[in-house]
């Protein structure tokens, strides 16, 4: 990971600071309690972590306006945290209970929600990326003027379905940003081993797109990036690419070994350049905040995280006549 | 106050596994996210963490105990302050909590069909309408017209549908009339284009989606099947996908293998999908007018041979068939021959001939494969007791063979001979003329099949 390169005072408000710290928190006691679930066995099959990753989404939202979308792949609970789905019902539809936001019948990695804009939450790798090209084009089509965020890895970006969404969307100038969120492993497979080149985001240069590096453990520069990138788009130039240097604490999914890489490479990342640590040294230097300040935002946070979890355990399973219903609208 | 931290369950079917090497001891102080154990599962060695942050108060579990039920106590953590002594034993693994394995039940089925079907074959335009003769290209550009000309969310985007006119000439004219908005171009990027359709339909439009073939469309068919399809199901009713993918579909002539596949069967499994495959130019347009205004996803598969083929087309002012009905061509006694698209040709052929021989068949065009109106299909076995499919596409897991399934369980008693399924050859499409010719279904076929099953 590259040393940080914002400066120690930053031009931002200390209510920012404070929301992108409440943000960032939530998505990781979210996570932990997640994982923790999962070990006890109340959520099943796949479940994919976001921790370490809280930047990414944080920023960008705060780059976004209402009415924008975005579309991710199966590691999705932070984003739908971020966009303000309600923590109980993603929680349950982890357990699978009624309750969900699916109903149950989604899962951890499908879940939707119309009213906040976020369109899922898909299970093939890549797959999102064309969808979330055709949901730019949609608002392209009725020139409402949004934007979309089409999140996909590094893994997601060998799939030749992203390079097929690069050449129409350049072509057709669709206002959708790509984000690479480049966690560095696909799976176990270390990005030197799997992708020819270095930087991911030169790959729209082919197609015309401007893309650019951005720090993903660092809230403030993802979401200056956000805003270059969106305000690209909606100036009617077409795509953008921001490949997004950030790190997965956990494994792939839960049941991840973890044996390609190091111990020490994960500490190492935790230590020195967790997006979390970084938010709070600057409440705590900039003196937007005290300690006691910061300890009942992590109280807050708790609480909503407990409550989330006691929801999704006390929601039922969906009923049986569930299994028949929403095929065919 | 003390938490119990548990065995978890590190992989989805893990149920037990060997606590390997505690990394923590008695005393030591942990935050979330640090190692405190491996854990060996039946496929790998993993760490576990803790998720929250105390003091080690107890461990309850010796490193090296092998078959630890999930949900084990295996240490207690306590916060500052707190007494780990005055904590109570472990407890027995067999209390290990419950909750987590909901008991198995059984899904209800869904009803199966009455005996004696209740059939709608209401006509699907007035009896005295004016009939004028028109192909189905005509027919299928006309529905293209009428429904882009009363929605604006409707656009059409293929490869050669625009300036080209359609590879088809299906599209002929739509570029002039609707503009490049509407009438898209698009690479030669079926995956992709597919996916940005798909897309803008859950974005709010409806998109209409040529496949050159429907060879191309299986460059497409996870967007098809996993984008399209399963989302209504899998966001809980939040998100349709109100699309249409059409082409033509099934063999041409002499292009060979690549580009001769009847898909029927394969589109006709998947729930969340309808499947049609219309026969006559009135329901080529009447029913890709209901598919284009249908909230679901719609295959409808064309075919190269039908669309120079002229029909009477009624002349009234909005001809939208329901999808999901069949339509009866021909009224019979002795045999019901069912069939759909280009099959027809054959069904209705044979049926002539059949005629002549003093054999009155029934002849049914399903139109829709999915949903599949089977209850025509059963009533009209119920009166005739012979059965007999014919279809272009392979045998194996055709869709004759899930008619044939159908009419057994729901049917049976009604049954005076085995169902026939005449289909095309279980081999790929030969180029060869002659071979060509053998591998598909002809009427003589059809028309052998019958007096096997009226034993004549």
């Amino acid at each position: 990971m590259a040393a940080r390169k914002t400066t120690k005072k930053p031009n931002v408000s200390a209510e920012e600071l404070k929301t992108y710290y409440r943000e960032m928190l939530l998505i990781r006691r979210f996570e932990e309690k997640a994982g923790q679930l999962y070990g006890m066995g109340l959520i099943g099959g796949f479940c994919h972590l976001y921790i370490g990753q809280e930047a990414v989404v944080v920023g960008l939202e705060a780059a976004a306006k209402e009415g924008d979308k975005r579309i991710t792949s199966y590691r999705d609970h932070g984003h739908m945290l971020a966009c303000g789905m309600e923590p109980g019902g993603v929680m349950a539809e982890l357990t699978g209970r009624e309750g969900g936001l699916s109903k149950g019948k989604g899962g951890s990695m499908h879940m939707f929600s119309k009213e906040k804009h976020f369109y899922g939450g898909h299970g093939i790798v890549g797959a999102q990326v064309p969808l979330g090209a055709g949901l730019a084009f949609a608002d392209k089509y009725k020139g409402n003027g949004g934007v979309t965020f089409t999140y996909f890895g590094d893994g997601a970006a060998n799939q030749g379905q992203v390079y097929e969404t690069f050449n129409m969307a350049a072509l057709w100038e669709l206002p959708v940003v790509f984000v690479i969120e480049n966690n560095q492993y696909a799976m176990g497979t270390a990005q030197a081993r799997s992708t020819s080149s270095a930087d991911i985001y030169h790959r729209g240069q082919a197609f015309g797109i401007p893309g650019e590096m951005v720090d993903g453990m660092d809230v403030l520069a993802v979401k200056a990036a956000g805003e270059k990138a969106v305000a690209h788009c909606r100036a009617g130039k077409g795509p953008y690419i921001l490949e997004i240097k950030t790190y997965r604490y956990r494994g792939h999914s839960m049941s991840d070994p973890a044996k390609y890489r190091t111990r020490e490479e994960v500490q190492k990342v935790r230590e020195q350049s967790d997006p979390i640590e970084h938010v709070r040294e600057l409440l705590l230097t900039g003196k937007h905040a005290t300690e006691e300040d910061l300890k009942a935002i992590d109280k807050e946070i708790k609480e909503i995280v407990n409550q989330a979890a006691e929801f999704s355990k006390e929601s039922p399973e969906p009923s049986l006549d569930e299994l028949w219903t929403d095929i065919y609208a | 106050m003390a938490t119990e931290i548990l065995m978890p369950a590190l992989s989805p079917t893990m149920e037990e596994g060997t606590l390997a090497k505690w990394l923590v001891k008695e005393g030591d102080t942990v935050s979330s996210g640090d190692i405190m154990a491996e854990i060996e599962t039946d496929k790998a060695t993993m760490e576990f963490e803790a998720v929250d942050e105390g003091i080690v108060g107890k461990i309850l579990i010796a490193e090296g105990t092998e078959g630890v039920k999930v949900n084990t106590p295996i240490a207690v953590l306590v916060e500052e302050g707190e007494d780990a002594s005055a904590l109570p034993a472990a407890a027995p693994a067999a209390t290990a909590v419950a909750e987590a394995a909901p008991a198995a039940v059984e899904a209800p089925a869904p009803s199966t069909a009455p005996a004696a079907p209740v059939v709608d074959l209401s006509p699907d335009w007035p009896a005295d309408a004016e009939m004028k003769s028109e192909t189905v290209r005509e027919a299928l550009r006309d529905a293209m017209a009428e429904e882009m000309r009363r929605d604006e969310d409707v656009y059409l985007m293929g490869e050669e549908v625009a300036e080209y006119q359609g590879a088809y000439k299906i599209s002929q004219g739509l570029l002039d009339e609707f503009g490049s908005k509407r009438v898209i171009d698009t690479p030669i990027t079926e995956h992709g284009f597919a996916g940005i359709a798909v897309g803008s339909a859950f974005g709010g439009l409806k998109p209409i989606v040529e496949f050159m073939t429907f060879n191309f469309a299986m460059q497409a068919m996870d967007q098809i099947i996993n984008s399209a399809a399963k989302t209504l199901y899998m966001s809980g009713g939040q998100m349709g996908c109100p699309i249409v993918f059409r082409g033509p579909n099934g063999a041409a002539a002499r292009v060979a293998a690549q580009h001769s596949q009847d898909y029927a069967a394969w589109y006709m499994q998947v729930p969340g999908l309808k499947v049609v495959m219309p026969y006559s130019a009135a329901d080529a347009k009447g029913l890709l007018k209901s598919a284009i205004r249908d909230p679901n996803p719609v295959v409808f598969l064309e075919n190269e041979i039908l669309y120079g083929r002229s029909f009477d087309m009624p002349q009234v002012d909005d001809l939208a068939i329901p999808l999901g009905k069949a339509r009866i061509w021909r009224k019979g006694s002795d045999v019901t021959i069912v069939s759909f698209g280009i099959g027809m040709q054959f069904a209705l052929e044979a049926a002539d001939k059949l005629a002549e021989e003093g054999i009155n068949a029934e002849v049914i065009d399903l139109r829709t494969i999915r949903p599949m109106d089977t209850g025509a299909i059963i009533n009209s076995v119920m009166k005739t007791n012979r059965l007999v499919t014919v279809e272009e596409g392979w045998p194996q897991g055709s869709v004759g063979s899930y008619i044939s399934s159908v009419v057994m369980q729901e049917a049976f008693d009604y049954l005076d001979a085995p169902i026939i399924n005449c289909t095309g050859k279980d081999v790929p499409m030969p180029y060869a003329a002659n071979l060509e010719k053998l591998a598909l279904i002809t009427t003589d076929e059809v028309i052998a099949a019958v007096k096997q099953v009226t034993y004549r």
